[in-house]
């Protein structure tokens, strides 16, 4: 039943998805002084694909992704594991953050904000997993149907 | 050295890249690790031998007093080393008992791994890290057990395996918890010069009884020893190494390390002393009922384990030193004698000894190291099993408690292990040459190498056993003894231990003659063997699996308003309970509304009512969108901009979540009926009432210190951020944002499994809601 959409929901989608990626995004780094943040971030950004889509379908959802949603999960587990180790190495204990100074930008790196992409990541990577999943078997009935 | 073990759980991890690039070879690079802390291990022995212990410290979770802290005294020391020696001795001895299979990276993985929890198990002073190593080990040894996953026998046995060590485990956590408690420590050094504290605890008799059973299950002690055979489905590298050598012995280490704390009270001496007596029996006498090798050393296993405890529970000096001797001994021909069963069912294709004859001609080698590890398991001179046997009858003259009796069945346990020696050095090698379902042929030299270096050291530790003096004081000190005059020697003088050797010698090689008309005559006790302790772990299960059924019916029918009932109803009794018993809260509203708030809430009000008698799905959901938007409206009006935008979006991403799912769902009925509904109502009543009085007392209350206030203050310098919330949930709280993100992963694979597997079967019930979480 979610068949491509309209001529004005594909332009919109089209024209959103970047704009609406850009936001997530500014979110996200924005996150550690204001508003914002990975769960936030990630929802919009799910959002923003969903939104795709629904106006062009599973499959072109796929072909822009490149990746499938349950990876970009483990991927975030992942970063999110593994911004508990530095403070550690540093022998302080586990899980403890650690600051860097990007020189040229002056950009605050640290293992929170590594930590934030980790949330970011398995919040997008869930919705989309779900969503897909229940594109993919309204698929398949229709071909079975 | 901490870096060392956690090294070797990513060497584990890399093991089929490993494989990749070194192929057939790969065991042998890998048992450079093990041979490598075996080398570390040797270069400590001055310090070890002075009598010192190695306290390497590493925090862990300093908050909660948990810390990676390793203790290495002799205790420790010698099971480290006989870990990481015969590990390196395993490694290469899989590369040719498992040539070309299929699955070697796997195996080697877990191998590995299972090596590096045993190391950190003995080496750990801490009790949750010892507990954390623990189940590591059990659940390796799952996984190792049922390595030929297809064959149905090896996972029936890996899950007993399993459940007896693991239910053990659970056990020993709260043993552990205890002890912590009454002990007021966590690290083992601390608790070890508490003994006295500890022993007139009045914690001590509980925790105890689940220390023990935590350490009986492991180590196989009667009535749990029957996991330990059935665990021979697995490969006979892990018979070798985790069911002879290592894993079972964790059980005895524990009781060991734990001696100077707990042990030397009549419980102690009564309990080990007697299980440990019945164990030995028990293992020697259902040794002898079987024909297959690697049977017949599993249960002489379960003796030697039984001996372990006795002499633990005896606890005299002599007893101690005994202990150690008869553990080294043990794992030395024990591990030979088991590599020399692999490479039988290698050579021959068949383990029934039976079924062998006469392979000394064309297997000489073998057969001399199989005589030679055996002659230490008969416990004969000139080898080290013989001066473990003599110091355990001797001990066994010591004992304080039913002495007779234990003696008894020492003497029975004795004389029947040199049975079970006889017939697996003598069986396979000499007389009548009998056709094999394989051309039989001598071992690849690495898989001789490690037997034939084990029952080496057996041989040269029994000729010159004064080399092991130093050792053997090191350890006992740590057991509890410090300062033991260890003068060992393999004559003994004429004593009484020495005749009954004699005697059991006698008694044994009768018992070697008659063997196949005694295992006849066994034979008829098998109606009487079924209803061992074995039956009662199937009727366990059973039960286990009739309770699971039930309540799976009962709790989990699959209707989501009967989940929603039954999950308030428990937070309503257990929260209810905490609120009204324990702080009684006052009802005193302090009403300061303005109306744009009072409006905000009228709405709320109004769409929860109507999400409930709306008669149109679509129409109930737009309700309940009504509701969710109102709370993002109210936390606009808190100032909460991070929970509005949140829940903005959660409303939004519900939506098309609906949208997916509306269609698919059933027509709109009323499946309740009117009782059922009111009973829903009161539900519902009481849940909001209770939440009511909650927020009442939260606000109300003064007991508690503002947490928030920190937060506020801290979130800029330290956590280098403004918005107090993303801090929170970061760095501040990050551990439960792990647990958050972690819980939101297995949702959505639930959530894929269900609707990818399951599409047509659970069409009419799929839960709709979204993953929400609770923010801030």
């Amino acid at each position: 039943m979610v068949r491509s959409g309209t001529l004005i929901l594909n332009v919109a989608a089209r024209l959103l998805l970047p704009l609406q990626l850009l936001f997530s995004l500014f979110l996200l780094l924005r996150g550690h002084d204001e508003p914002g943040g990975g769960f936030i971030a990630g929802l919009v950004a799910s959002g923003a694909f969903a939104l795709y889509l629904f106006a062009y379908g599973r499959r072109a959802l796929d072909a822009m992704l490149k990746v499938s949603p349950r990876d970009l999960v483990g991927m975030g587990m992942l970063l999110g594991v593994g911004a508990t180790l530095p403070g550690w190495w540093q022998g302080e204990p586990f899980f403890t953050a650690q600051w860097w100074t990007v020189p040229i930008i002056d950009f605050k790196a640290s293992t929170p904000l590594i930590f934030d992409v980790g949330v970011y990541l398995v919040v997008l990577g869930s919705v989309l997993t779900a969503i897909t999943a229940l594109v993919q078997t309204d698929h398949e009935d229709d071909a079975a149907g | 050295m901490q870096l060392a073990l956690l090294g070797g759980f990513v060497v584990a991890a890399l093991a089929p890249l490993l494989h990749r690039w070194f192929g057939a070879r790969t065991p042998l690079v890998m048992a450079l690790l093990p041979a490598a802390i075996a080398a570390w291990l040797l270069a400590q022995w001055p310090t070890i031998a002075a009598g010192e212990v190695l306290l390497l410290e590493w925090a862990w979770v300093p908050g909660l007093d948990i810390t990676l802290t390793f203790l290495i005294d002799g205790l420790a020391w010698l099971f480290a080393l006989l870990i990481t020696v015969i590990g390196a001795l395993v490694f290469a001895y899989t590369g040719d008992y498992l040539r070309g299979h299929r699955d070697l990276p796997r195996f080697l993985m877990i191998l590995a791994a299972f090596m590096m929890s045993m190391l950190g198990l003995v080496l750990a002073d801490n009790l949750v890290t010892l507990f954390v190593f623990w189940e590591l080990t059990s659940i390796t040894s799952y996984l190792l057990i049922g390595f030929q996953h297809t064959d149905p026998d090896a996972r029936k046995a890996a899950l007993q395996g399993l459940f007896v060590t693991v239910g053990g485990g659970l056990a020993l956590l709260a043993g552990f918890v205890m002890l912590g408690l009454a002990g007021d420590s966590w690290s083992l050094h601390e608790l070890n010069a508490r003994g006295d504290i500890l022993r007139d605890h009045a914690l001590y008799t509980p925790l105890l009884i689940c220390v023990l059973l935590g350490a009986f299950t492991k180590s196989a002690q009667f009535p749990f020893h029957f996991w330990l055979p059935n665990a021979m489905a697995a490969p006979t590298p892990v018979s070798a190494y985790l069911h002879s050598a290592t894993m079972v012995k964790a059980g005895v280490y524990l009781l060991a390390r734990l001696h100077p704390a707990l042990g030397g009270t009549e419980a102690w001496v009564v309990t080990l002393s007697l299980v440990g007596a019945l164990t030995m029996a028990t293992g020697a006498f259902l040794a002898i009922r079987h024909t297959n090798v690697k049977l017949l050393l599993a249960y002489s296993t379960v003796m030697a384990l039984g001996t372990l405890t006795l002499l633990l529970g005896i606890g005299s000096e002599t007893a101690l030193i005994a202990y150690v001797v008869f553990l080294l001994a043990h794992s030395l021909y024990k591990g030979a004698l088991f590599m020399v069963a692999g490479i039988l069912d290698h050579a021959t294709g068949t383990k029934d000894v039976t079924a062998m004859g006469g392979l000394r001609h064309t297997m000489p080698r073998t057969a001399l190291v199989a005589a030679v590890a055996a002659l230490s398991l008969a416990g004969l001179p000139p080898l080290l099993g013989f001066v473990g046997k003599e110091l355990m009858l001797e001990s066994v003259l010591e004992a304080e408690a039913w002495r007779g009796g234990i003696l008894l069945l020492a003497f029975v346990a004795a004389f029947l292990t040199l049975a079970v020696a006889a017939i697996v050095a003598l069986r396979p090698f000499f007389g009548v040459r009998h056709e094999t379902p394989r051309a039989p042929h001598e071992a690849p030299g690495a898989m001789l190498a490690g037997p034939a270096l084990l029952a080496t050291l057996s041989l040269l530790f029994g000729l010159v056993p004064g080399v092991l003096d130093g050792l053997v004081t090191a350890t006992v000190a740590g057991l509890g003894a410090p300062g033991a005059e260890v003068h060992l020697a393999l004559w003994h003088g004429l004593n009484l231990p020495l005749v009954l050797s004699l005697a059991s010698l006698a008694l044994g090689l009768l018992v070697f003659r008659h063997w196949d008309r005694l295992r006849a005559g066994l034979g008829r006790l098998e109606p009487l063997m079924a209803r061992g302790p074995e039956a009662g772990y199937e009727a366990l299960m059973a039960g286990m699996v009739a309770l699971a059924e039930w309540q799976t019916r009962f709790l989990q029918n699959g209707y989501m308003r009967n989940y929603l009932v039954m999950t308030l109803l428990v937070l309503l009794g257990l929260v209810g309970h905490a609120l009204l018993v324990r702080h009684s809260p006052s009802l005193d509203f302090h009403v300061d509304v303005h109306l744009h708030e009072a409006m905000v809430v009228g709405l709320m009000v109004a769409g929860a009512i109507a999400a409930c008698v709306m008669r149109s799905r679509l129409a109930a959901v737009a309700a309940v969108g009504i509701m969710g938007f109102s709370i993002a409206l109210t936390f606009v009006l808190f100032s909460a901009p991070d929970l509005a935008i949140t829940q903005l979006l959660v409303e939004t991403l519900t939506v098309i979540l609906l949208v997916l799912v509306l269609f698919r769902l059933p027509r709109f009925a009323t499946l309740s009926t009117p009782v059922e509904r009111l009973r829903d109502l009161v539900v519902a009543g009481l849940a909001g009432g209770m939440i009511t009085l909650l927020m009442l007392a939260v606000l109300g209350g003064e007991r508690l210190p503002r947490i928030s206030d920190y937060m506020v203050a801290n979130s800029q310098p330290l956590g280098h951020g403004h918005n107090i919330v993303n801090v929170i949930l970061v760095d501040i709280r990050a551990l439960d944002t792990l647990g958050e993100i972690y819980v939101l992963a297995l949702a959505a694979i639930g959530v894929y499994a269900m609707l990818r597997f399951h599409a047509g079967e659970y069409d009419a019930q799929r839960p709709s809601a979204p993953s929400r979480r609770d923010d801030g």
